[in-house]
């Protein structure tokens, strides 16, 4: 009887831990794909800001055609990328042919006094760095999840109840390296 | 709880005095803490003289407080507002990062650029995510409800004297009374120095632990640092802090000329010893980086428990952002944000032909309104609330 009994508790100790194991899982895998959710947000907002901002700089910008253009080829590949490795490769180009035409801006003081080009450079700015912000937050929630799927115990739960592990969001190596300043 | 009980057994010549006060001690922290809790962060608001501002009014502080949103993973927005003072200084506060609110003084806009504006926002960031609003507003309701029992108890002492005499001499207890009385007279005289001292060491460990939080979002130890170092010069206080709010701000509100010594009592650490800290990390940005620049500057004492370290990936730093730097001369900035200042103030706007923006108070109440440089005429009536600015696309 008592055996029985011992017997009944673990199990229902185990089922316990299975239930409370999923749940979790779940709930980190939502916050991954809530964080992945901010990268999409804020990758569409820079797509929607380009063309204002190539709007803008056309008019004062006449030797700059190639840097324009470099972005605008950037963006609609970066557009139509489906997969994750595609898509933060493509994203890294454009970030790349952005950064190039804010170095280049440098040579136009009238287009740096013009209220609304300052304005888009903030907005762009910042959706620069949101998207780099919001890159860092999911690959510290991928992270986190891989973990806990990887570690003892709870491996044996996501394993039979197929939790996969989430792919990093992977910066390019060209935009990773601080710019190099030569004499 | 102890404070209670000896003042209660020295109020009341009975056991049951004793329970008395120390339900009275419970009942008043209970009471305060429930206060404090659900509107602590409007009363904080309305204390400083902050207004609420959204994203049209200042796009980039807006902008930099979504960037930390999203670094922090925090499900919503903070409300953003701004105080009209020129002493640099900012705080955090709402009991969740769900109902949070950061404050930035029109001084702290004027003075950083992006980069620092980032770190500070950072900082405020920090105090959300690490619930240090509630850890402080709970430690200090603690140390409210000690000062004001025992500082009762001496008034109390003050008026009863006469009268307490007579009454209890001829009793049984009254030697035990006595000893009580004593008892009660040590606890009243250092609970409130103890509560103090506990309150400000927790403090100042609770705003090291921000700063490495906050390089822990931004990835850029400078920022903080810089910011820090700008802040920290001016000779300004700020007019609607007080004791009780200081350990919300970033760098002590109160007392400028003590920013850089460190003693017991003071909200905040030192803020050169902040800054050594943050520019000694070098490697990375995780907490244990910081840990070992805060090991290595202070000597070695340690921050944290290595069981908050927990996190050891590694965290590369990221170099500053490019373009930073605000191509408005400072004159234009201060301008700007004087023209914020009013809005937030509903002054009205006029654009006058000779390119003069004439801003109108609240309570003007003329029929027509001539042109400090031109004297031309304008019709109040045709004054909008916001001077004709590009807004952004």
């Amino acid at each position: 009887m008592l055996a029985l009994l011992i017997f009944l508790g673990g199990l229902l100790m185990v089922v316990f831990y299975v239930i409370n194991t999923y749940n979790a899982l779940v709930g980190l895998r939502n916050q991954v794909k809530n964080a992945w959710s901010q990268i999409d947000v804020q990758l569409k907002r820079r797509h929607d800001l380009i063309p204002n901002l190539i709007e803008t700089a056309k008019g004062y910008m006449k030797h700059e055609r190639d840097t324009l253009e470099a972005i605008v080829n950037a963006r609609s590949q970066a557009m139509s990328s489906q997969s994750i490795g595609d898509k933060a490769k493509a994203e890294g180009l454009l970030s790349d042919a952005v950064s190039k035409f804010f170095v280049a801006v440098e040579n136009y003081p009238d287009l740096k006094a013009n209220q609304n080009f300052l304005a888009l450079q903030e907005e762009l700015t910042s959706t620069e760095n949101k998207i780099a912000f919001a890159r860092q937050a999911y690959n510290d929630q991928a992270l986190f999840f891989n973990n806990k799927i990887e570690m003892f115990p709870s491996n044996i739960v996501a394993g039979i109840l197929n939790f996969t592990k989430q792919e990093f969001f992977e910066i390019q190596e060209a935009e990773r390296a601080a710019p190099k300043v030569q004499f | 709880m102890a404070l209670g009980y000896t003042i209660g057994v020295a109020w009341v010549p009975h056991q049951d005095g004793g329970i008395l006060g120390m339900m009275m001690a419970a009942l008043l922290w209970f009471v305060l803490s429930l206060i404090s809790y659900f509107s602590g962060d409007s009363i904080l608001l309305s204390m400083s003289g902050a207004k609420e501002v959204n994203r049209h009014v200042h796009p980039q502080l807006f902008n930099v407080v979504e960037e930390m949103k999203i670094a922090a993973n925090l499900p919503v927005m903070p409300r953003i507002y701004i105080i009209d003072s020129p002493a640099p200084n900012a705080f955090a506060t709402g009991r969740n990062p769900e109902k949070s609110a950061i404050a930035v003084t029109a001084g702290l806009l004027s003075m950083l650029n992006r980069d620092e504006l980032q770190g500070v926002i950072a900082h405020e960031m920090s105090h959300v995510i690490n619930r240090d609003v509630l850890y402080m507003t709970f430690a200090g309701v603690l140390l409210g409800s000690i000062v004001i029992l025992s500082e009762s108890f001496w008034r109390s002492q003050y008026y009863s004297a006469s009268s307490r005499r007579y009454r209890s001499s001829s009793r049984d207890n009254s030697q035990a009374q006595a000893v009580m009385m004593v008892v009660a007279i040590v606890f009243a005289i250092l609970a409130p120095i103890l509560a103090r001292l506990f309150y400000f060491s927790l403090s100042r460990r609770r705003e090291y632990l921000a700063d490495a939080s906050a390089v822990r979002l931004t990835r850029y130890p400078e920022g903080l640092a810089s910011a820090l170092e700008k802040i920290s010069r001016p000779d300004i206080q700020l007019a609607n802090a007080n004791r009780v709010t200081a350990s919300m701000y970033i760098i002590n509100p109160l007392k400028a000329s003590s920013r850089n010594m460190v003693n017991a009592f003071s909200t905040h650490p030192p803020v050169e010893e902040r800054i050594k800290i943050l520019r000694s990390m070098m490697k990375g940005a995780n907490y244990k980086q910081y840990a070992e620049a805060f090991s290595k500057v202070k000597g070695n004492a340690s921050l944290m428990p290595s069981s908050a370290l927990a996190d050891s990936e590694s965290v590369p730093l990221r170099p500053s952002t490019a373009s930073a730097e605000d191509p408005r001369s400072s004159k234009q900035k201060a301008r700007d944000l004087g023209d914020l200042m009013r809005v937030l103030n509903n002054y009205l706007f006029i654009s006058c032909a000779c390119g003069l923006v004439i801003k109108i108070p609240m309570d003007f109440n003329r029929k027509v309104l001539t042109c400090p440089r031109c004297q031309r005429e304008h019709d109040p009536r045709s004054a909008r609330p916001a001077p004709a600015r590009v807004s952004p696309g």
